[in-house]
């Protein structure tokens, strides 16, 4: 389908984005990578009076390393960041991750801010987001903040965001000598995962597990791993306390058990 | 700062295949239907129209896009190269091409353009892929006739037949260079 009609604005500056978002408020979207919104958009189920096109502002386009802090500007689009040199030494997870974002093609031109502005449940981004611990920096005509990852993502495609901020960076706090694994499934590879599962071990043992797709929003845990038992019996307990949710692509029951059988792989490929 | 009111057309210019083209739209036209209805060139083909199928894709500088999920506008000033682009003016096939037909890679023909300029834009960037690295790329397209084996027979031989991709051997194997 074709979308419906909409004015289109593409400002040369990020305090027109912010002028023009103070004057539009909910009317406005906003188009970086479009990857998540043109969808939307052709298939009708959005109807904006504004598209604000932000993928030409260069200050938006930078990744900085800065303080032990990777952050990302909101023209950044996925592949960008993958082929950041040092990004496997920088934030292990990001790079493992990120290869499960949408196809080579979408990821091409959709960006890491728009991925996690758009907040669907079982999508990577925001998972690694929840699993860095880092945070969102909004901007408005009323200021600066940065909010952090879980006080951004409130529930299915609902986030902190005011109707007239928009979103200028996320913050990956690096963490270069940590052992990872991420996992999903997927009817196909690149399609939108029915459960993702992240794990990041320290180097004193601990292992934090995130999911994605069990509930309105990334989860995160930290789980003591003794032994291979003693793991399962934390994974097996917090798959019931998620519960997950039924939809057309897998029940709440098949969701726990894939749960239960992805944490149990990732938790024993950080812990080799 | 470009504006563009929703019932306005305005005048999109870009580079097609190497030529400076313009046509009127409206920000609502996706690049997909500006380059078939506005600019006549109708090698892109379109599936799904939401991303999922990849047979609309199309390169823009230089990099692999749905051009479904592009609106028109979004595209302006900037170079754009469809299936039109590949094969000499004698209608000689290019080595992708060419290898697509000596494997049988297609049968109606329908994913071809997509899959061959995402790979166009893919061997450039990964002269030498290995075959999980080409079926992953591959997984941003349907098709309904192939099976896709030949597909993945086909893009081998023509990565490992190119002479540009011989001379590239240094360039290294990481698929996302942007």
């Amino acid at each position: 389908m074709k979308p419906r009609p909409f004015d289109y604005v593409r400002p040369d500056t990020v305090d027109e984005v912010l002028a023009l978002l103070a004057e539009h408020g909910d009317e406005a979207r906003i188009l970086a990578g479009g990857q998540s919104l043109i969808p939307m958009l052709n298939l009708r189920l959005i109807d904006p009076a504004v598209l604000i096109d932000i993928s030409r502002i260069a200050e938006l386009d930078t990744i900085r390393s800065d303080g032990g802090v990777l952050e990302v500007g909101a023209a950044v689009t996925q592949n960008k960041l993958l082929a950041r040199p040092n990004l496997a030494q920088e934030s292990a997870l990001l790079a493992a991750g990120l290869p499960f974002v949408g196809h080579f093609q979408t990821r091409n031109k959709g960006t890491v801010c728009g991925s996690i502005a758009h907040a669907d449940p079982s999508s990577e981004l925001p998972l690694l987001l929840a699993m860095y611990g880092g945070e969102v920096v909004l901007h408005s005509q009323r200021g600066i903040r940065a909010v952090p990852a879980k006080d951004f993502h409130k529930d299915m495609l609902t986030t902190a965001r005011e109707p007239d901020e928009l979103i200028v960076a996320v913050r990956f706090p690096e963490r270069p000598r940590e052992r990872v694994a991420f996992r999903e499934i997927a009817r196909r590879h690149g399609d939108f995962a029915i459960i993702a599962v992240a794990a990041a071990a320290g180097a004193n043992g601990a292992v934090t597990l995130g999911v994605g797709g069990m509930a309105g929003r990334p989860v995160t845990r930290a789980v003591a791993v003794h032994d291979a038992a003693s793991a399962a019996d934390a994974i097996g307990q917090w798959a019931e306390e998620l519960e997950g949710y039924d939809d057309l692509h897998a029940s709440a029951t098949m969701r726990r058990d894939m749960l239960r059988k992805l944490a149990a792989n990732v938790v024993a490929e950080v812990a080799q | 700062m470009r504006a563009v009111k929703g019932d306005q057309k305005t005048r999109i210019a870009l580079t097609l295949n190497g030529r400076k083209l313009a046509a009127e739209a409206e920000p609502r036209l996706l690049l997909s239907d500006f380059l078939r209805h506005g600019l006549g060139a109708t090698g892109t083909h379109v599936g799904c129209e939401h991303g999922v199928c990849g047979a609309c894709t199309v390169l823009v500088d230089g990099v692999a896009v749905r051009s479904c999920l592009t609106l028109a506008v979004q595209a302006e000033g900037r170079e754009v190269r469809t299936v039109e682009s590949l094969a000499a003016p004698d209608g000689a096939l290019n080595p992708l091409q060419a290898a697509f037909r000596d494997h049988h890679a297609l049968q109606c023909g329908f994913c071809t353009p997509g899959i061959l300029m995402s790979f166009t834009d893919f061997l450039s960037r990964t002269p030498h892929p290995s075959e999980a690295q080409i079926r992953e790329v591959l997984s941003g397209h349907l098709c309904r006739c192939t099976g896709y084996a030949n597909i993945v027979a086909a893009i081998k031989e023509a990565a490992s037949s190119s002479p540009a991709s011989r001379s590239d051997a240094e360039e290294g194997d990481h698929p996302e260079r942007a």
